[in-house]
């Protein structure tokens, strides 16, 4: 994917968000670090041009959720998780780069109730590229990308200094 | 980066950025602690034991609050309650609460190195939480947290440390860190509480307490410790007070917005004045509430996978 497709995806993402949810009542976007904190920013710009209101966003890390914790030698350095709203009775988008095995989405979604009881939770993703270990599946998909278990797919974005562009590097 | 250090025993052989990490590790749990629900999954399945040989509240329930947030399960140990008043020796103690498959064993206790030498002994990490006159890493931290909280940066940071420092643990890990970090620290005390030597560390030793504090930023007190009247450190409760207490004239000598500090617990009217202790440039119940989150951060961080 370049820059444009990016772009495309992420326009049709938004339409999608309001056309499902008919408007931005009670909706409000949580990104998950790092890259989905990004992209739902910019789902977030995306809305307010279509609809003309700014929709609530929040940024999610969910190292402390994560299930393999015990397991690491070393533990992963911490972001800050900053939902400044009530997530309850809202419906909340969540918002990631990658979808693969699942397994973050399952600590998002048990971080996100940890703040709250939200009416619903959906999942906006810029990739999916298959390979589920959990029963998992995204509400709103930028493309599917067909992968083998051994590549890997690396989302690069302006916000980090790279151009918009969706790479799959080879074991 | 990351903490690779099975134990937590004293500042001295911590980096800079080793430091930094635990302060911004900090930051996320203290996010956490003011959530309606304050609990995360990260430490499920593990035991933390606090051992306390030594009389605490703040600490040791700072501790327990810290690793229940964290989903451990905790386990208190004092000695009128175990084995140790029928003779048994620290480490076959520790080594007992180490079968039981302990992670983490935090340890209080009157003899300075007694957690290195448990340490040494057992498997599961230790984390000092103070020994004797020596460290109380974990208190310097929180102390470091909440000077950082209050938007101060430690590169030249004029900070003041009045009282009993040589008999002081949380002076000793205060001096180790802040040293590290650049702050430029100023001991005060009576001559009789003032280890000999101590400017090896870096620091300047002042015995006049008006004049250490002009233009301090962060004035730390100790807590006299009233049990050692009796050995001559000092004529009186009242001359000690005179002279190293902090009073509502005192901290005006010193930079204005200066914060007032206090490892506790405190003893009003002795070294410190009560309308300091509760007057807004105080800090001190911002310090124990930092507490909590900071020893989740250290927990966290020496919970990886042995």
């Amino acid at each position: 994917m370049d820059a444009g497709d990016i772009a495309r995806a992420l326009t049709r993402i938004a339409h999608e968000i309001l056309e499902r949810n008919k408007g931005v009542h009670g909706l409000a976007l949580v990104g998950i670090r790092t890259g989905g904190v990004y992209l739902a920013h910019r789902l977030v710009r995306r809305i307010q041009d279509i609809e003309g209101v700014t929709v609530p966003s929040g940024e999610l890390d969910i190292t402390l959720y994560r299930d393999d914790l015990a397991l690491r030698k070393e533990q992963p350095v911490l972001r800050r998780t900053s939902v400044p709203f009530d997530i309850s009775e809202k419906i909340i988008v969540l918002v990631d780069d990658v979808l693969f095995t699942g397994r973050t989405i399952r600590a998002a979604m048990d971080g996100l109730i940890d703040l709250g009881r939200p009416a619903e939770i959906q999942l906006a993703v810029l990739v999916d590229r298959g390979h589920r270990q959990l029963p998992i599946r995204a509400s709103y998909i930028g493309k599917n990308l067909p992968t083998s278990r051994e590549e890997k797919v690396q989302v690069m974005l302006e916000e980090d200094g790279e151009d918009d562009r969706v790479v799959i590097l080879k074991a | 980066m990351s903490l690779k250090r099975k134990d937590l025993l004293s500042l001295a052989p911590l980096s800079v950025d080793e430091i930094r990490l635990i302060l911004e590790t900090a930051d996320s749990f203290k996010e956490v602690t003011g959530r309606e629900i304050k609990k995360v999954p990260a430490l499920r399945g593990r035991t933390v034991v606090n051992l306390f040989f030594e009389p605490s509240t703040r600490t040791r329930t700072s501790f327990e609050l810290a690793a229940k947030r964290l989903s451990a399960d905790v386990i208190n140990f004092s000695p009128s309650s175990s084995s140790v008043v029928k003779g048994e020796t620290l480490l076959d103690t520790a080594r007992n609460i180490e079968a039981m498959q302990a992670d983490i064993i935090v340890l209080r206790h009157s003899s300075a190195g007694a957690a290195e030498t448990l340490a040494r002994g057992v498997k599961s990490s230790v984390i000092n939480a103070g020994d004797g006159w020596h460290e109380h890493p974990t208190q310097a931290l929180l102390d470091l947290y909440t000077i950082r909280e209050r938007g101060l940066s430690f590169d030249g940071l004029r900070v003041a440390i009045v009282g009993d420092v040589a008999h002081s643990r949380v002076a000793r890990s205060n001096i180790q860190a802040l040293t590290k970090l650049g702050a430029q620290v100023r001991l005060v005390g009576p001559p009789t509480m003032m280890p000999c030597g101590v400017e090896k560390l870096g620091v300047r030793v002042f015995y006049d307490l008006d004049e250490a504090l002009q233009g301090a930023q962060v004035i730390m007190m100790l807590r006299l410790q009233l049990e050692r009247q009796g050995r001559a450190l000092f004529p009186t409760i009242r001359e000690y007070a005179r002279l190293y207490g902090l009073t509502a004239e005192r901290v005006k000598i010193a930079e204005p917005g200066a914060i007032v500090m206090h490892p506790g617990p405190i003893n009003r009217g002795v070294e410190i004045a009560p309308e300091v202790a509760d007057s807004l440039s105080s800090v001190i119940l911002d310090q124990v509430a930092n507490g909590v989150a900071v020893r989740m951060g250290i927990l966290y961080l020496m919970s990886g996978a042995n």
